[in-house]
């Protein structure tokens, strides 16, 4: 089990806003880690720190790995999707090689891996595409291609399951966990209860961090740890996993 | 058909020609890079700030395009280092820059001594009465856009794409950035002869949305870009010459006219 990352006594924010404080953090090569917390929590403060997006205030982030052998797939609303781009440009981008007439080497290695790619993830016949044209799903998938074209050893994901329809979201944990054989795995999400079937432990993010050791968390615990269920869903999300016998009864009620 | 070898056996007709095709190509692929960033308004900024190192040029004496050069890269600066580190939001920015500018120039115009010769020209354009030096510098910064696009394509593409993802990938991203804010610049400022400090917006963009109509690809998109862009320089190089009416307006209403029709054919 190799330490990927070590994050020590971290606090990073936006000019004088301090979003997330005190936060320690050690990511291992077999980790897959599930981030939950409200918006506004911090979550994608985390990982833009973790990316070397956002300069922390105080504290420390240590990638122990290679910059570009971490795999980054952002929110899909951080993303122009007028951009004149193809989809094969798009994977492809994900091995950026700054060198000189790099637009001119036959690179078929890198093509060749970004076909693959395309065809594991099914989407082969939407490579002349330009991202515009895409639904919700078949975006993330490009996405993800383009998050794995440099065999990362950290996949990092903010929210891969917003936009995309109910199939290819099961679709994309059971992806992910067959990754997790051979990279570690922090994802970002709102919900709490799906994930929980896939991940290996869960991080609830509000300010401050709180690691749990399980995938198995209870409404106290959430509570416990600064991030009440009713702040992280947003109400009709079924929470499957979790201890909801409250909730069930409420429910009750309403019918 | 006949007429028009004429006209290129007079000297200013060839240059308008050459200045035509010249600016076709600085324009056609600046502005893709521009539309595909969104960063229209921006160029819209840096273009009318340079009009205050045009009166500052007439003031002192010197080449107000020397002016114009000056003041059109420091205001990208200017706006980039306002926004990002002066905490001054970016349209704000803009917006300080482009009158800012605008206002210096009218300053230094009134208190130059006497009459400012071919102010009407900056402003609105005079590819009839480009110079063979303007000519040289035109191919000069025509060679250096096509060389840097061409060795560092992808470099561009996925920084324009993503700039988040791109620092991620260890790219230049920074310096990149100010490299294609002066290319910008010296575009804006080489071709205010063209179709003057007023117009010259039109033609970053609107050759690009009429090949936008066809392409959804960068590369392809400036392809295209040049084409239209040089298509309706030409085409309203002629008809301004043959009607007696300003160029630089006439060459920006053929490109919309163009725009239309294209857009009208691909909607049947």
């Amino acid at each position: 089990m190799k330490k990927l990352l070590e994050i020590k006594d971290l606090s990073a924010g936006y000019e004088n806003q301090v979003v997330l404080e005190n936060v320690s953090l050690d990511i291992f090569s077999n980790d897959f880690i599930g981030v939950i917390g409200p918006n506004g929590g911090g979550k994608t403060t985390l990982i833009k720190t973790i990316l070397g997006l956002i300069k922390p205030i105080s504290g420390e982030v240590n990638l122990l790995i290679n910059k570009t052998n971490v795999g980054y797939l952002p929110q899909v609303n951080q993303i122009d999707k007028r951009f004149p781009i193809s989809v094969f440009d798009v994977v492809r981008s994900g091995k950026a090689n700054t060198a000189l007439f790099s637009s001119f080497h036959k690179n078929r290695q890198e093509k060749e891996k970004a076909e693959l790619l395309l065809q594991e993830m099914g989407i082969s016949h939407l490579r002349n595409k330009s991202i515009g044209e895409l639904s919700g799903g078949q975006m993330q998938r490009v996405f993800l291609c383009r998050a794995l074209m440099n065999e990362p050893e950290l996949l990092v994901l903010d929210e891969p399951s917003t936009y995309v329809d109910n199939n290819f979201e099961g679709e994309l944990y059971l992806k992910l966990k067959e990754l997790n054989d051979r990279m570690a795995i922090l994802l970002i999400s709102h919900d709490v209860g799906t994930i929980s079937f896939f991940v290996k432990t869960i991080a609830c993010v509000n300010r401050n961090l709180h690691h749990h050791p399980s995938n198995i968390i209870s409404e106290e615990q959430l509570a416990s740890y600064n991030c009440p269920l009713q702040i992280i869903t947003h109400g009709n999300i079924p929470h499957t996993v979790l201890k909801l016998h409250d909730e069930h009864e409420h429910h009750g009620h309403h019918h | 058909m006949d007429i028009i070898i004429e006209l290129f056996s007079y000297d200013f007709f060839v240059n308008a020609f050459l200045a035509s095709l010249l600016a076709a190509i600085s324009c056609g692929i600046v502005g893709t890079y521009i539309v595909s960033r969104r960063i229209v308004f921006i160029s819209g900024g840096i273009t009318h700030a340079s009009f205050g190192g045009i009166g500052m040029g007439y003031y002192l004496g010197i080449n107000p395009l020397v002016g114009a050069g000056i003041f059109s890269i420091l205001s990208g600066m200017g706006i980039q280092l306002f926004s990002s580190k002066g905490k001054v939001r970016e349209d704000s920015s803009i917006a300080i820059w482009w009158s800012l500018g605008m206002a210096i120039g009218i300053i230094f115009v009134y208190l130059t001594p006497g009459y400012a010769p071919n102010l009407m020209s900056y402003l609105f354009g005079s590819i009839l009465t480009v110079s063979t030096g303007e000519i040289w510098l035109m191919l000069a910064l025509a060679i250096i856009i096509i060389l840097f696009f061409t060795l560092f394509y992808r470099t561009i593409l996925y920084i324009a794409f993503d700039e988040d993802f791109a620092k991620t990938s260890d790219l230049p991203v920074g310096l990149f950035n100010y490299l294609l804010m002066i290319l910008i610049s010296l575009t804006i400022v080489l071709n205010i002869r063209v179709v003057g400090i007023i117009l010259i917006l039109s033609l970053l963009t609107i050759p690009q949305a009429t090949a936008n109509l066809f392409t959804r690809d960068f590369g392809r998109m400036m392809f295209y870009s040049v084409g239209f862009a040089f298509l309706a320089s030409f085409i309203g190089l002629l008809v301004s010459y043959f009607a007696d009416i300003p160029s630089g307006a006439t060459i920006i209403f053929t490109q919309v006219v163009i725009f239309g029709l294209v857009k009208l054919i691909k909607a049947f």
